[in-house]
């Protein structure tokens, strides 16, 4: 049998052969794009901070290598930063989560409260009479139930009434501490509490112990699962499908049938959840009752973690570290350089324009995107 | 412009040498030989620094303490009572050698200082309050605090000789006990000189909520009151916003004059100064420290501002008169009969409780002249 030179199936496998780590390259190039943005961002926030600590009179120098001891230099430092991250991951989630849908809610941190709040009422009557696991569950099932509908109002708000939900979620967070400061200093006070209104203590027995081998409490698994499982929910699942295409055009999503108003209270419900959940690992892990301790911030926070993760819960994983070695840096930048609390914030606050700014640098280099590889005419901007 | 560039260039030199040493690690081998000789305290804060108020107070004292030999202070501002508190104790310990640690906010008590203490028990922990108790909390805690509320029955008498409308007015936080006593003391100041003046009271809810703050004290003035004080983390807004309204104001935590010098009257001010440098100097004699120490003005844990130039002669008799009963000792800010707002006896008559009286920790009322709830 002769082989004809020219036979189409011969010649297709000849270049399949010769291009074979196309696919490999082009998959990397499409998942590098996003992080080799965001870490120029990150450098270029820093340079540009360097800047605003020169006219401080203040050296960058010790600035970034404090940073790095105190927040990533030693085993003490990133469980520093560990710890500190474990309740940025379930609330920046609750901001994560409802941006899939284009929404941009911000009033997490009333769900923090409520949800930790819930989580309190609920263990209170079974200390002593249920087994510890299950006070546990109950109580993750209230933070999260709580949470839940607490921000689900905002969502279902927007959806039914045209309520913005940015504002209206940040209002309901002023609503939610003033009910946890009313529950508190009302009907759960412990009396014993005398100047800091508080509920009464969970047993030590009852407490979320930390991670063995590690002096980070179990609040960081139960975010980083969270993150894991919002992933899936948003990437893999048809729930997730849907309410990506409602994110990106409601009509669209309408005109093609599916639940918009479903999807809005569910993935709200979802993301509000995670929040009340950060409640109630701030009671269970770290307060033992709850009180006004738990309007730490972390809902605003969150925000910031969320909109450097650009609101992809596995990125949300290494951002939230960041942001704790950066926390965790920062009280040891005000001792060793006599620098005010204020200095971090501002480090926080230019790395967050900086990479905001960022984003209009997708798609701009051919080089993240091999479809763009062979063709001559492409022109950067041109996206 | 060649200068500043120049002079931030040799800034940055010499910060960058010392960074560049600091960090190589044999620095360590110093540190540690020097910590024989040096105390090193750690002071963390609630708030910022220079809040005009309890955290601007307790700054003030850990400041008074770098002026002494063998100390070397860590400070760190804004550290919410979280697990934010137990990581700053343990990288002051770890990092910086912290061998006695002053956590000055309320709720840094339990869990925090309380986890940390049984973590690392050879450090001393004091922990501004009284929460501490002998059997119950680890040996290397304890607490300090101060009678304050006899600083508001002082602004209290000089509000009353200032006001005209015999009605003066209090912003206050939360209704707990240690507020409680000195929105009363502030009254029972007042209607120790005149006992038709009335206290209006307004609670923010919060520690430190500047809005609800200005909304309170605009509120107080609009319903009449023309002097001012106020129970919050910071002043400052209240003070400002009183001011600005033409009221006048008595202070609290710390020193507001430089606020409002034309209407300030006077304040009751934390001297935690000498409360601090008392701990230094057992610390460096080798005593044990204390593990429960309070006290007021006689004993040098409050202090009153000046008396600013709205202030009468004879309101600085009358206020110098009871300072100095009660820096003799004995007086009683809280004696009976004294009734609460509701009509109910809460002193009976011929009772006078000293300022350390277990019944006043408890306080949950709001005395007679007081308009205002508690819940």
């Amino acid at each position: 049998m002769t082989v004809k030179v020219d036979d189409p199936a011969i010649s297709l496998s000849a270049t399949r052969r010769r291009t074979s780590l196309r696919p490999l390259l082009g998959w990397l190039a499409r998942r590098a794009e996003p992080v080799v943005i965001t870490l120029g961002g990150i450098f270029a926030g820093l340079a540009l901070f360097s800047l605003f600590l020169l006219t401080l009179g203040k050296s960058p120098l010790v600035l970034y290598q404090l940073m790095y001891t105190g927040g990533f230099g030693s085993w003490f430092s990133v469980q520093n930063s560990l710890s500190r991250a474990a309740p940025l991951l379930l609330t920046a989630l609750c901001v994560a989560l409802p941006a899939r849908l284009g929404l941009v809610i911000i009033g997490g941190e009333g769900a923090v409260v409520l949800g930790g709040v819930a989580a309190a009422a609920i263990a209170l009557p079974l200390v002593g009479t249920a087994p510890v696991l299950i006070v546990l569950v109950l109580m993750a099932v209230a933070g999260f139930v709580v949470g839940g509908i607490w921000i689900s109002l905002a969502g279902l708000l927007r959806h039914y009434r045209g309520v913005n939900e940015t504002i209206s979620s940040l209002l309901l967070a002023y609503i939610a501490i003033a009910l946890m400061n009313q529950f508190v200093e009302g009907p759960l006070r412990d009396p014993a509490s005398l100047n800091k209104p508080s509920t009464k203590p969970l047993p030590a027995g009852y407490m979320l112990g930390n991670i063995p081998g590690m002096e980070v409490h179990w609040g960081l698994v139960i975010g980083i699962v969270a993150c894991i499982l919002s992933w899936v929910l948003i990437e893999m699942t048809s729930f997730g499908f849907a309410a990506r295409i409602a994110g990106g055009n409601v009509r669209a999503a309408q005109i093609q049938g599916l639940p918009v108003g479903k999807l809005i209270g569910g993935l709200t419900a979802i993301a509000g959840g995670f929040a009340g959940l950060a409640g109630m690992v701030e009671v269970a892990a770290v307060q033992g009752s709850a009180n006004a301790s738990l309007a730490a911030g972390y809902g605003y926070t969150g925000i910031l973690v969320a909109f450097l993760a650009r609101h992809n819960p596995l990125a949300i994983i290494p951002v939230a570290f960041f942001l704790g070695g950066i926390a965790a840096a920062g009280g040891l930048i005000q001792r060793r350089m006599g620098l005010p609390d204020a200095t971090v914030l501002v480090l926080q606050g230019t790395l967050f324009i900086v990479i905001l700014f960022c984003e209009t640098f997708y798609g701009r280099f051919r080089i993240f995107n091999p479809d763009l590889w062979d063709t001559g005419d492409f022109k950067m901007g041109e996206a | 412009m060649t200068k500043l560039l120049s002079m931030n260039r040799r800034n940055f030199l010499q910060t960058s040498a010392a960074g560049a040493l600091a960090g190589l690690a044999p620095g360590l081998v110093a540190n540690r030989a020097f910590a024989q000789a040096a105390l090193t305290v750690g002071f963390i804060y609630v708030g910022p620094k220079d809040d005009y108020g309890y955290n601007q107070a307790h700054a003030e004292g850990a400041a008074a303490l770098k002026a002494m030999a063998g100390v070397t202070v860590v400070e760190e501002e804004n550290v919410p009572e979280t697990v934010d508190v137990q990581k700053t104790m343990e990288s002051m310990i770890n990092l910086d050698g912290a061998k006695l640690i002053f956590p000055t906010s309320f709720g840094y008590f339990d869990p925090h200082m309380l986890a940390m203490a049984a973590k690392y028990p050879d450090i001393q922990f004091r922990h501004c309050g009284g929460l501490w108790q002998k059997d119950k909390h680890p040996t290397n805690t304890g607490s300090y605090f101060g009678y304050i509320f006899q600083g508001q029955y002082l602004n209290g008498i000089t509000a009353a000789y200032t006001t005209k409308s015999k009605k003066i007015g209090f912003v206050a936080a939360k209704p707990i006990p240690q507020v409680l006593q000195n929105i009363n003391a502030f009254l029972l100041g007042a209607r120790s000189v005149d006992p038709a003046i009335t206290c209006q009271v307004i609670f923010t809810g919060e520690w430190s909520l500047a809005v609800k703050e200005a909304e309170a004290t605009n509120a107080l003035v609009d319903q009449g009151a023309d002097v001012i004080t106020c129970h919050v983390d910071s002043p400052k807004v209240v003070v400002q916003t009183a001011a600005g309204r033409g009221a006048f104001v008595c202070g609290y935590h710390a020193n507001q004059s430089p606020l409002a010098a034309e209407k300030y009257l006077t304040g009751a001010e934390w001297a935690w100064g000498n409360v601090y440098s008392t701990f230094i100097k057992e610390a460096q004699a080798g005593q044990a420290l204390p593990n429960f120490v309070r006290g007021g003005l006689k004993d040098g844990f409050v202090k009153m501002s000046a008396l600013g130039p709205g202030v009468s002669d004879t309101a600085r008799k009358a206020f110098e008169a009871t300072k100095a009963q009660m820096m003799a000792g004995g007086f009683s800010v809280f004696k009976g009969p004294l009734k609460d707002n509701k009509g109910k006896q809460v002193i009976d008559g011929g009772k006078a409780y000293a300022e350390d009286a277990i019944e006043l920790e408890s306080m949950d009322y709001l005395v007679e002249g007081v308009v205002g709830s508690t819940a």
